[in-house]
């Protein structure tokens, strides 16, 4: 196994219940570990925990219990400004619903991630280059109402790009497109793994299932051996 | 990329959003220097009004004072020159003087260079019985008026009246039925009624005026008086009294002077009241004034303050509006590792600059408003109702009044959770 990127162990996750529905245990003690170059895919049926173990692997929801590292640094240790610094440094999200900005153009919204991060040199000569690698050069000046579904998730997965992302978090990012465009944005995933990231993604899709290296399945919040 | 790129392309995306804003800063902009303004006009144009006032009474009063001089001096007044030792309290009783002076007196007078004088009138007066017709009657002897060797030649006052004639008051002519010519009889001596004077509502009414020669004869008093009347007396001061009786001293030492009321003081009298019913109307107008101003005082004290938390309000929902539209794009960029702090920033500095722009615009609006608004800011030109400093006070406090609303909105925008919002999508 190659050198872990992303190290989870005994991620413990509950929702306290509300009203009538009582407490969810989203995520019962999961461990993982995902190496460099991985393209691991979450799958496992509705209310399993997925979407919970990606927002927890992704900095953004702390565990009940139990720790998630991100090469070597383990995510919770830091605190909320920190995390943030390390997200916009280090990771990269692409959403069933893109989410884009949608007052911004496609170069805008391919470069927001400076907003956190702060602006670099060349920074716009190197996401034209970006969008020339996925098709979207002449795009540049549209904004997402004007772009196909398709084209929204491949600019968000570009935004992830742009981002220097060493590791990439998809969920369910193939939802909303047809198998042509689910094809580009999982060629283009395969391809970010091939080059040394990593991506951990929520699928229910099994075309997506075949473009990963790895397979989790998840039940009831437990990694299925 | 940065915030102010983010807030820029946002702000050219809702404009709708935006421009509420910028409008709800604008009217509690424009509300509160119109309302300063009118409160100003009305303070100018009291201050005006009043100052006016107070000039144009001054004058009139300066010109009353003139004219006071003037008629005293062109009018005259009326004294009664008694003589010496005469005891004033028996003459305020009885209605002439017990003692006599030499008719030589009123001569002396004439004669003199006195100035303050002008017609001279020397008389005899007493109470008597007309024993023909058992009537009490005041009898005056008047010699007419005696002409003045120095001064001016005014026409007389007054004529005498012939010897062997009578002029009869109004009661005595209308009770003893008497005509202008009758022949009639007084202490044995015949008279023709040369005049009958009409009703005066005093003892006038019951007098008997005949020569003053005849009269001394009938008193037994030949070649006395017992007043000389000096009519339309001039005077250059208001203290005119005194002044006639330090020249009357001089030539007639000893006698006693008092002054008849006449027209003169009764018109320097009402002026004087005139004098303080003006002042009086310019306190009064002061005083409705200021009450005026209190009252729209305390009404601007309570509309400016409202209409600026109406606002405000406003601006502090509209934020609340455009956070909850733009909950995922906060959620992303969260998630994308954007701190809250630049959140917030952005929340807050849009928040800042359409309150900014809507000062100016309310600025704007409202200084059109006072330049047109003509009577209703009394004419005043807006930079006079307004300053700089004020204008300022507005450009700097609008962005930071509309931050202080947007500030629970939007700090409840950047604290939201990043995960909950992807989560529910």
């Amino acid at each position: 196994m190659s050198e872990s990127v992303l190290e989870m162990n005994g991620v413990k996750k509950r929702y306290p219940g509300k009203g009538s529905r009582g407490e969810v245990h989203a995520l019962r003690g999961v461990s993982l570990s995902v190496g460099k170059g991985e393209f691991v895919a979450l799958h496992g049926p509705s209310g399993c925990g997925k979407s919970t173990l990606l927002l927890a692997a992704g900095g953004l929801l702390r565990p009940d219990v139990g720790t998630i590292a991100i090469n070597g640094q383990d995510l919770y240790s830091l605190n909320n400004s920190n995390r943030a610094r390390f997200r916009a440094a280090n990771l990269g999200f692409v959403f069933q619903q893109f989410h884009l900005i949608p007052y911004l153009d496609v170069l805008g919204n391919l470069m927001v991630t400076e907003v956190a991060t702060g602006q670099s040199a060349n920074a716009k000569k190197r996401a034209e280059a970006i969008l020339e690698q996925f098709g979207m050069a002449a795009r540049a000046g549209h904004h997402p109402s004007e772009l196909s579904v398709g084209e929204q998730q491949r600019l968000a997965l570009a935004r992830a790009v742009f981002a220097n992302a060493s590791i990439l978090f998809a969920d369910e990012p193939t939802g909303n497109l047809d198998r042509d465009n689910a094809t580009i944005v999982l060629d283009y995933m395969k391809e970010f793994a091939g080059n040394g990231g990593v991506v951990v993604m929520v699928t229910h899709d099994d075309r997506a299932l075949e473009h990963a290296s790895q397979k989790v399945s998840l039940v009831d919040g437990r990694i299925k051996e | 990329m940065n915030v102010f790129t983010l807030i820029r392309k946002e702000i050219g995306h809702r404009k709708l959003n935006f421009a509420l804003s910028i409008l709800a800063a604008a009217v509690a902009a424009a509300t509160f220097l119109v309302s300063i303004s009118l409160l100003r006009s009305t303070d100018l144009e009291t201050s005006r009004l009043i100052n006016e006032k107070v000039a144009e009474t001054e004058a009139e009063m300066a010109k009353l004072e003139d004219e006071l001089r003037v008629s005293m001096k062109g009018l005259g007044f009326n004294i009664h020159i008694f003589p010496e030792g005469q005891d004033l309290s028996e003459v305020y009783e009885q209605g002439y003087a017990s003692k006599t002076m030499p008719e030589e007196y009123v001569t002396r007078l004439a004669q003199s260079e006195i100035v303050t004088v002008n017609h001279l009138l020397p008389t005899l007066t007493q109470v008597t019985d007309w024993p023909e017709y058992k009537r009490k009657i005041v009898l005056i002897g008047i010699r007419g008026e005696v002409p003045k060797l120095h001064g001016s030649n005014k026409k007389p006052l007054l004529d005498p009246v012939p010897e062997g004639e009578l002029i009869v008051g109004y009661e005595l002519q209308n009770s003893l039925e008497l005509e202008v010519g009758d022949q009639v009889t007084l202490k044995g001596r015949e008279f023709k009624i040369r005049e009958c004077y009409g009703e005066r509502g005093s003892k006038d009414d019951i007098t008997v005026w005949m020569s003053l020669k005849q009269t001394q004869e009938i008193f037994d008093k030949e070649g006395q008086i017992n007043s000389i009347l000096a009519l339309e007396c001039n005077c250059a001061t208001i203290d005119r009294l005194s002044e006639i009786r330090a020249e009357l001293g001089e030539i007639l030492p000893g006698t006693k002077i008092i002054e008849q009321e006449s027209k003169a003081l009764a018109r320097a009298e009402a002026r004087k009241s005139g004098q303080t019913t003006a002042r009086q109307q310019i306190e009064s107008m002061k005083e409705s004034r200021s009450r005026l101003k209190e009252k729209r005082e305390a009404l601007a004290s309570i509309l400016i303050p409202l209409i600026g938390i109406f606002c405000m309000a406003g601006i502090g929902l509209l934020v609340f509006l455009n956070a909850k539209e733009r909950v995922y794009e906060v959620g992303l960029l969260l998630a994308l590792g954007v701190n809250s702090f630049k959140i917030l920033t952005a929340f807050l500095l849009k928040a800042a600059v359409g309150g900014w722009v809507g000062g100016m615009i309310g600025i704007g609006a409202s200084l059109l408003f006072i330049e047109k608004g003509g009577s209703l800011f009394a004419g005043y030109p807006a930079n006079e109702l307004t300053s700089a400093v004020e204008l300022g006070l507005v450009l700097v406090c609008m962005p930071l009044f509309a931050a202080i609303a947007s500030w629970i909105p939007a700090f409840a925008a950047a604290q939201c959770d990043p995960a909950e919002v992807l989560r529910n999508e």
